[in-house]
């Protein structure tokens, strides 16, 4: 009888569809998803319990560097609703929407590209125009997103372990190299991290096999992971240190939290195998008995040499250095990429059979003439080694910052003042200016010493990367952004005494060209007593005879085909000369093309 | 007069059956002679399949296995996963996980209490029990975005924080539905019809449902108090203070007065939860789904489901996913020894009594 009130209460059902409720805020229902965050990467479709996601190429979407031009496609028939492609995508661009109703008659229409209401104005509505007896796929409520991701909950891990480093104080008073590695646990740890997207690896230029050796390593296989990166990239050592990383810019981990430290993890490897060759166990092809000769032993030359050595050819190098490595040898400060691993990559290459003639400089000690007459095919990787002066007044006063750099590096080291001017802001001026600190540091320990430089572009487009800008300033480097050096003052000894610098309005032109422009009347007089120049290096082309007729291309670099050829036939060029990233590994990218271009010609005859 | 024994076949259609299963009897007039149970109508190759997915790909599929508790199996496969794993789960996590066992178990009940009020003709009843299980889906809802497949207890903790609000709805729900307890007693519990339909049926004695095997309902109904939550706790069930209800009768009646016990001491160990809950993390990172490797090594973890002792029997041999996956599922003895033994000499009409007093989820029985 008790029962008889509940006659009289609301009842709690409700008379759908007349009525209808709201999902709840996490609901789980249909797809969302940000074609403009979306990346590609597939790590959905991977992840997917019931294979519900397929990745669908895209035409109308122009992938851009780290990008697939594919988007996840639904099949609801298969899809659990759980939500663990939320959870793992990076981005951050897929998501679960409140909406779950979808009736149509057709199954196709079960499968489905989710888009969101910012890039699909036809399927998303208006709460006042959402009709509940069209609800489908194609008609949803707009701004009704539910289960979204979350990065104190996603699969992946955005935080990197971190690098071990010595300390401060240390750093600015020697030239240990600054980090120490990752131990086994660190580094495995580190590799645990990789989603194996693969995107970084359409983003290297030299296309390592990055995921595999990432892997390796993971797997505790260091030898595999070396063999895997030797495949693409032979010189690890150097590139472990100083590789301008374009793969970790574009990690899928990178979106949201902390890029994977995939250049670390190639130093790791290629510091753990304390001896490639037995742990490699590359042997050379049957000989061809074809000759080249390569110019140039840095990055570009060095992988030049291996590539056409495994093939069986007979490769001698000419450097002008007395040691292997090109820019690599004299170029990074020790601090990044000590001597030793340099060695340790050129002494590999070398034990493969790869003659090495150093001290010689081509078109002085040996004519380029006969290398052409002599040997079936030339590689030019001469690099930039030629330091760009400012040609201000009395700039002849100047260090140029090579020669500064080679010097420490080769020599015994440069006496530095306790009042050093660097300019430049690109990563070169950062080096040269974060060496002379520790020289200063060193050389004068008790006493006050300054080193500053002149850069004329602003904080916002310095050429040099964040991480050399932040070890700079942490270490004590006074910057002077937007400053064009005007003159070098001299004291009556006529020894340098200061900058004159004026300021710059601009630096470049409306086309995005090199044009400062500056405000003649704002100077300012820096105080200094050396001032090295970092401004930028060229190369030095004369030894190669007016009558070949090298040509080059409108941004004066060298030019060359498809297979890496230059305007003169069997010789090719590689390296610096020819591309305009000007780093180590794109030289890699470039001795690989030539590689197969050289072994092209060569059987040709 | 000399009768025949008739093979009759209490199949999946049927109006008293439970769910997607079967029963084959040999009977002799009205009386069972014997009784066969035929799961498999819902085998879904669980255990099997595991073996082929990763150990985060998993955790989406164990709460299929038990459609009306999906919280259990999530719990047993996580408390696998992080004992092979040594993964550590945040104090927090555990407490919620509490929260959301609890209230699975109410819910799960309260599908219970429907299942045999209705059997019993008591619609009123059934009604009630399946509102409030409905408003439960609503808090589930809130909580996981999902209403009956959680996808929430995840290795490592759980898969997000309360929502803002969520334990004064979950307080608030408690309390009607606590309000609401003497008019479930009058119209059910204390009914004199329940009480004769009810008592003397399907009545096991202790000894042999500790031989048959039987855990949660049946075992406690015969007086005996095994609970996994107090004789091998889990997430913190050793900092809550609660009571295992038991009945001497080991019969239909006792066993549905457990259930209704029970629930009191679940809505208790929620409150409980709720006031005690620490703040602070409630996920520990489990490693990259796609390189996630746990080391060689066997588990046996259980958990108390709202039908009795779920374990699970995992074993890694170093890979990527399980190597062997085996559920110990409380419906598995429940429906089918106990079953088979209680409907000897039952009479027909007793037949959907018996069964739905065993508590028994069809879909746990063959995974």
């Amino acid at each position: 009888m008790k029962a008889a009130k509940y006659l009289f209460m609301k009842p709690i059902t409700f008379t759908f569809p007349f009525q209808t409720r709201e999902a709840s805020q996490r609901y789980r229902g249909f797809h969302l998803n940000d074609w403009e965050k979306c990346t590609g990467c597939g790590n959905c479709a991977d992840i997917c319990p019931n294979q519900a996601i397929t990745m669908t190429e895209i035409p109308e979407i122009e992938a851009k560097p780290g990008e697939k031009n594919e988007r996840p496609q639904i099949d609801y028939g298969r899809c659990c609703f759980c939500g663990l492609c939320v959870d793992i995508c990076p981005p951050g661009s897929l998501r679960l929407s409140r909406d779950y109703i979808h009736i149509d008659h057709a199954t196709d229409s079960f499968v489905y590209l989710p888009k969101d209401e910012k890039n699909d104005r036809e399927r998303f509505v208006a709460k006042e125009d959402y009709s509940l007896f069209q609800a489908s796929l194609a008609h949803r409520k707009e701004d009704y997103e539910g289960f979204v991701s979350d990065l104190d909950f996603t699969l992946f891990d955005p935080q990197r372990v971190e690098m071990p480093e010595i300390t401060l104080k240390e750093r600015k008073s020697s030239f240990i190299e600054e980090v120490i590695g990752y131990s086994k646990e660190e580094a495995k740890e580190e590799a645990l991290r990789c989603l194996e997207c693969k995107l970084c690896e359409d983003a290297c230029p030299a296309h390592l096999k990055i995921h595999d050796y990432i892997r390796a390593i993971y797997e505790d296989k260091p030898d595999e992971s070396l063999r895997k990166i030797f495949e693409d990239n032979p010189i690890p050592a150097i590139c472990g240190r100083i590789c301008m990383k374009h793969c970790e810019d574009v990690c899928s981990l990178s979106l949201r939290g902390e890029a994977l430290s995939i250049r670390w993890l190639k130093r790791y490897a290629s510091d753990t195998i304390a001896e490639y060759k037995s742990a490699l166990e590359i042997k050379p092809s049957k000989p061809t008995g074809k000759k080249v000769a390569i110019i140039g032993a840095g990055p570009s030359g060095l992988s030049e040499a291996y590539f056409l050595r495994l093939k069986g050819n007979e490769v001698t190098v000419f450097d002008s250095l007395p040691e292997g490595g090109g820019m690599m040898l004299i170029g990074p400060p020790p601090y990044r990429l000590p001597v030793s691993s340099v060695e340790k990559d050129v002494n590999y290459i070398a034990s493969l059979g790869v003659k090495f003639k150093f001290n010689t400089t081509v078109g002085k000690d040996i004519l380029f003439e006969d290398l052409l007459r002599s040997y079936d095919a030339v590689y030019i990787a001469i690099g930039t080694h030629v330091s760009r002066s400012t040609r201000v007044k009395n700039s002849e006063k100047c260090m140029p910052a090579l020669d500064f750099l080679s010097e420490n590096k080769l020599g015994e080291g440069v006496k530095v003042g306790k009042e050093i001017i660097v300019i430049g802001g690109g990563n070169v001026a950062l080096d040269v200016a974060r060496e002379a600190l520790r020289l200063q540091n060193i050389q004068y320990p008790n006493e006050e010493t300054v080193t500053k430089t002149v850069s004329l572009e602003d904080w916002d487009e310095m050429p040099a990367t964040e991480e050399e800008i932040d070890g700079a300033k942490e270490e004590g480097v006074v910057f002077n952004p937007a400053w064009g050096p005007k003159e070098v003052k001299l004291d009556e000894k006529g020894n340098v005494s200061g900058l004159l610098c004026i300021k710059v309005k601009s630096v470049f032109d409306e086309q995005g060209r090199f044009h400062p422009t500056f405000y003649e009347e704002k100077e300012m007089l820096l105080k200094g007593d050396m001032i090295i120049e970092a401004i930028g290096q060229g190369s030095d082309f004369s030894f190669i005879p007016e009558n070949l007729k090298l040509e080059f291309t409108e941004r004066r670099k060298v030019k060359i085909d498809e297979n890496g050829q230059t305007s003169i036939p069997k010789v090719f060029a590689g390296g610096d000369i020819v591309n305009i990233n000007l780093d180590a590994v794109t030289a890699i990218a470039d001795a690989k093309v030539a590689a197969e271009g050289i072994d092209k010609v060569l059987l040709k005859g | 007069m000399s009768q025949r024994e008739l093979e009759l076949f209490f199949g999946p259609q049927h109006i008293g059956m439970v769910g997607n299963f079967s029963i084959t009897l040999n009977v002799k007039g009205d009386r069972i002679v014997e009784a066969k149970a035929n799961p498999g109508y819902l085998h879904r190759g669980f255990e099997k399949l595991m073996e082929y997915k990763n150990w985060t790909q998993n955790f989406p599929m164990v709460c299929r296995i038990n459609v009306i508790e999906p919280d259990s199996m999530e719990m047993v496969y996580a408390m696998a996963v992080e004992s092979l794993a040594g993964i550590e789960v945040p104090e927090r996590a555990h407490y919620i996980r509490m929260i959301v066992l609890e209230l699975a178990r109410l819910a799960s009940h309260l599908f219970g209490a429907w299942a045999y009020s209705n059997m019993l003709g008591f619609d009123t009843v059934a009604q009630w029990a399946m509102a409030y299980r409905d408003y439960m889906l609503d808090l589930f809802e809130e909580l996981v975005g999902g209403r009956v497949y959680h996808i929430y207890i995840c290795p490592g903790g759980v898969r997000r924080d309360l929502p803002d609000g969520f334990e004064e709805k979950v307080m608030k729900f408690l309390q009607a539905l606590g309000g609401h307890v003497p008019d479930f007693d009058a119209a059910f519990f204390n009914n004199r019809i329940f009480y004769e339909r009810a008592k003397d049926i399907g009545k096991i004695d202790a000894e042999e449902a500790v031989e048959l095997g039987a855990t949660g309902q049946v075992l406690r109904a015969v007086g005996i108090k095994y609970d996994i939550r107090k004789i091998e706790p889990y997430a913190a069930y050793n900092n809550i203070d609660f009571e295992v209800p038991v009945r001497e009768d080991g019969d239909a009646y006792s066993r549905l007065w457990v259930i209704r016990d029970e629930m009191l001491q679940s809505a208790s160990i929620i409150m409980q939860c709720i006031e005690k809950m620490p703040k602070g993390k409630v996920y520990t990172r489990t490693p990259n789904p796609f390189k996630w490797i746990i080391p060689e090594g066997e588990t046996y973890v259980r958990v108390e489901s709202s039908r009795g002792e779920l374990g699970l029997y995992m074993v890694s041999n170093g890979g990527n996913r399980p190597y062997r996956v085996h559920f110990r599922t409380p419906s598995f003895t429940n429906g089918i020894l106990i079953l088979e033994k209680l409907l000897e000499n039952a009479s027909i009409a007793d037949v959907g009594n018996i069964m739905i007093s065993l508590y028994v989820v069809a879909p746990e029985i063959d995974r």
